[in-house]
């Protein structure tokens, strides 16, 4: 905050926010991303523990002070119980893909090796493609897909990112509980 | 005559309201009883008309306005004079689409308002039925936020809800989408029972913004006011709405820093207090945006370094360290980095700060802004010959003096707006109703209206320009039929005056498709029942403001002034705060022959 500060360096970020399960959260969510310009990597939306709230993970590539601000603005947001930014270091995170794959008699062992090595699963094969699914962090999932496109990689769709504080860290995202309790 | 539905309504104001079965319709006026609602600006129409029929039975006054937008700035004008929450009622589709401005206009200025509209019936949402509009998707970014309510058992906890988000924290506009189902299906209603729909949390914001210890950033903060020797405050709107006038003069008569004000702040600390130096940015006084360059310590205090504030950002106030405090942690580093960051009521923090902080004089300092203030006086249009012609100025200074500083002056926008700004010297918090952050024409007459009824014993003057006042004319009839009293000063100049202003200076004086040709401003008085008076001369400016004093209804007074003056000093858009454009030192020639001096009483265009 000092106006010394060093030059921004814009870098992908991963934010947790719980909000309540209402019909429109999502569009006010995306509506304020759209509005202050800010440039969404990916954004997923589910079922949290907690009856009547969901649970967002947005990633978002922006540097240090636009973070603070963007936090601030969802913190404005009616149906916001809680916003908060995730240390990479002590998060996990994954992403779900669908690979469809060109895999015809030729090619179809070595694709079907390359998913072994990702640890991901054919869960689909027709006589020239097949379906690679897996679940990884953003960069593992990158990785299989760079790996396949020699193949031809025929369609892909993800869920984008989704994650948690690891499993003995304290977890801010847990503070607030459901006001009705 | 909504006049009448309001005297039955009084007669009963003892009535005892008790547990039972009501409507959703009458549900909204008794939940507006309890939330001391005593007027609401509308317009009847098919999806709110369950809610219009249940309203003789409550203790609202209803004002019927000619265009939804005047409603909704007459809701926006009364929340500003008053501090409590406006209300404005729509239908659905385009009586809820009319108000769209008017939010914007409100949240742009974060002013409390609920703004009620009627929705079709909950099983034609989405089929396109007739006036059918969805107006939540709408509005989505122009509120802090907003409902659809679909069964009656929601109206209750959802308007509560509504009200509660309009006052606190930052307020705003919100608006609450009532479908006609819901308006006319019933459930129990208990009176006593004030729940919301959503209990409000507690929110962890300061930890979730990051902003420094508290106690650490006012240490730092007392460390920086009493070491700087050319400090300076920005009051912005904050200081009116957490009404911290008291606590501000304090701090100003402990610290003896001096005082500018952004647009909206006006009137938070007293104009004529020798510390007062009046209104900073693109029409700032050059003395005031020369102390915010010259200053080592800015002391922000609820302004939001908006771009009509500090021009370039780059050459902003170079040799200052900065001090923000603000109740929005959002704004904090928005557009300006700062030194010390406060997250807090602004009227909390100085209470906090005043006694921690040395006392001193700062006289060196005062010196200086004194001397530039003389050097710049000399150019004022106050002190150039008068040669009989009208100028704005003239006639703002004029009002200042008449009204002995004490109306509430509601303003358009344009250049009137400015010389208001600069010529009519606020010393009470909510004497100014403005459109600072949308700028939103055709606010003045409205919001006026809305003002006098926040407060029915104050003289109101709205400043208009040709221009906007016909944006919302109409409204003249509604001030006819409440009976309610305003004066209207229009700035009459033949131009839509800032932009030709710019087109002179920035467009090689082409003066594209803004000379404006109006209608005779006295006969359109008149034709509303009302007093018209035109003024030519600045010698008729008193007697013309003493008229419409005495006039016990709405009074319209055509000033007819230069038609090519401007507005000086003026930052250009996006220049450097101090690149001023001066007022020349020879009155602006050539000199017009204006319709003052012409003999035909024409507008010329």
């Amino acid at each position: 905050m000092s106006p010394a500060a060093a030059p921004p360096r814009p870098r992908l970020r991963t934010f947790v926010a719980t909000v309540e399960d209402v019909p429109g959260v999502l569009n006010r969510v995306a509506s304020l991303f759209r509005r202050r310009g800010y440039n969404i990597a990916s954004l997923t939306v589910g079922q949290s523990e907690l009856p009547g709230l969901s649970r967002l993970t947005i990633v978002v590539a922006c540097d240090d002070a636009t973070a603070l601000r963007l936090e601030a603005n969802l913190w404005k947001l009616v149906d916001l119980v809680e916003v908060h930014e995730l240390d990479a270091h002590q998060a996990i995170e994954r992403d779900l893909a669908l690979i469809k794959v060109r895999a015809g008699m030729t090619t179809r062992a070595q694709v079907v090796q390359v998913a072994e090595l990702f640890h991901a699963r054919v869960i689909d094969v027709a006589p020239d493609e097949l379906v690679v699914e897996i679940t990884a962090t953003r960069e593992r999932v990158d990785d299989l897909r760079r790996v396949l496109e020699p193949f031809g990689v025929i369609s892909m769709v993800r869920t984008g990112a989704i994650a948690m504080p690891r499993a003995g860290v304290v977890d801010p995202t847990l503070s607030v509980k459901p006001a009705a309790s | 005559m909504s006049a009448n539905v309001s005297a039955t309504a009084a007669a009963d104001a003892a009535v005892e309201r008790l547990p039972g079965k009501r409507t959703g319709a009458e549900i909204i006026w008794e939940v507006l009883e309890q939330e001391g609602v005593e007027v609401v600006f509308g317009y009847p129409g098919g999806a709110i008309m369950p809610a219009y029929d249940a309203l003789p039975k409550y203790r609202v006054r209803h004002v019927l306005v000619r265009h939804e937008q005047g409603a909704a700035h007459m809701a926006d004008g009364y929340a500003r004079a008053s501090g409590r929450v406006g209300v404005a009622v729509a239908t659905s589709g385009p009586g809820a689409t009319n108000l769209v401005t008017g939010i914007a206009t409100a949240m742009l200025d974060s002013v409390p308002c609920v703004f009620i509209t009627g929705q079709v019936s909950s099983h034609l949402i989405g089929t396109d039925a007739f006036q059918e509009t969805d107006v939540t998707g709408v509005t989505l970014p122009i509120t802090k936020h907003n409902w659809l309510v679909t069964t009656a058992a929601d109206v209750g906890p959802v308007l509560r809800e509504a009200f509660h988000v309009a006052r606190s924290g930052r307020p705003g506009p919100v608006l609450v989408d009532i479908t006609k189902d819901a308006q006319q299906g019933s459930c129990d209603f208990d009176p006593a029972d004030r729940t919301l729909a959503r209990p409000p949390r507690r929110r962890a914001r300061a930890a979730a913004t990051e902003v420094d210890d508290r106690e650490d950033a006012l240490a730092r903060a007392i460390q920086l006011i009493d070491h700087a020797e050319r400090p300076l405050i920005l009051a912005g709107h904050g200081i009116v709405q957490a009404g911290a006038g008291a606590e501000l003069l304090a701090f100003v008569e402990r610290t003896g820093t001096p005082v500018a004000s952004t647009l909206l702040g006006l009137g938070g600390f007293p104009a004529t207090h020798p510390r007062a130096l009046g209104m900073m940015g693109m029409h700032g006084e050059a003395w005031v945006n020369r102390a915010v360059q010259d200053a080592d310590l800015l002391i922000a205090l609820g302004m939001r370094f908006d771009d009509r504030v500090t021009g370039n950002l780059k050459t902003y106030a170079p040799r200052a360290r900065k001090i923000h405090v603000d109740l929005d942690p959002s704004e904090i580093g928005k557009n300006v980095p700062v030194d010390v960051a406060i997250v807090d009521d602004v009227k909390r923090v100085l209470a906090e700060l005043t006694p921690r902080c040395k006392p001193s004089a700062r006289a060196p300092w005062m010196a200086r802004i004194d001397g530039e203030k003389g050097e710049s006086a000399v150019r004022d249009i106050q002190a150039l010959p008068d040669t009989g012609k009208l100028h704005a100025a003239h006639v703002i200074h004029d009002l200042w003096r008449l009204t002995e500083g004490k109306a509430i002056v509601v303003t358009d926008v344009g250049q009137h707006q400015m010389w208001e700004a600069q010529y009519y010297k606020h010393d009470h918090a909510r004497g100014l109703v403005t459109s600072g952050g949308l700028g939103t024409m055709g606010f003045a007459l409205p919001a006026a209206i809305g003002a006098r009824f926040a407060r029915p014993g104050d003289e109101v003057w709205v400043v208009a320009g040709d221009g906007g006042f016909q944006m919302t004319a109409a409204e003249l009839s509604t001030a006819a039929q409440e009976g309610i009293k305003v004066n209207v000063a229009i700035i009459n100049n033949g131009y839509l005056g800032m932009v030709r202003q710019w087109q002179e200076m920035f467009y090689g004086g082409r003066y594209v498709a803004t000379p404006m040709r109006s209608p005779d401003f006295v006969k359109l008085a008149e034709a509303h029942g009302l007093t018209g008076i035109r003024v030519i001369k600045r010698a008729e400016v008193a007697a013309a403001v003493a008229a419409a004093r005495r006039d016990p209804g709405t009074v319209v007074i055509d000033f007819r002034v230069e038609q090519e003056d401007s507005v000086y000093p003026m930052v250009p858009s996006g220049a450097d705060l101090g690149d001023m454009i001066r007022r020349p030192h020879a009155p602006p020639s050539p000199i017009v022959e204006t319709a003052a001096d012409s003999e035909e009483d024409e507008v010329p265009r």
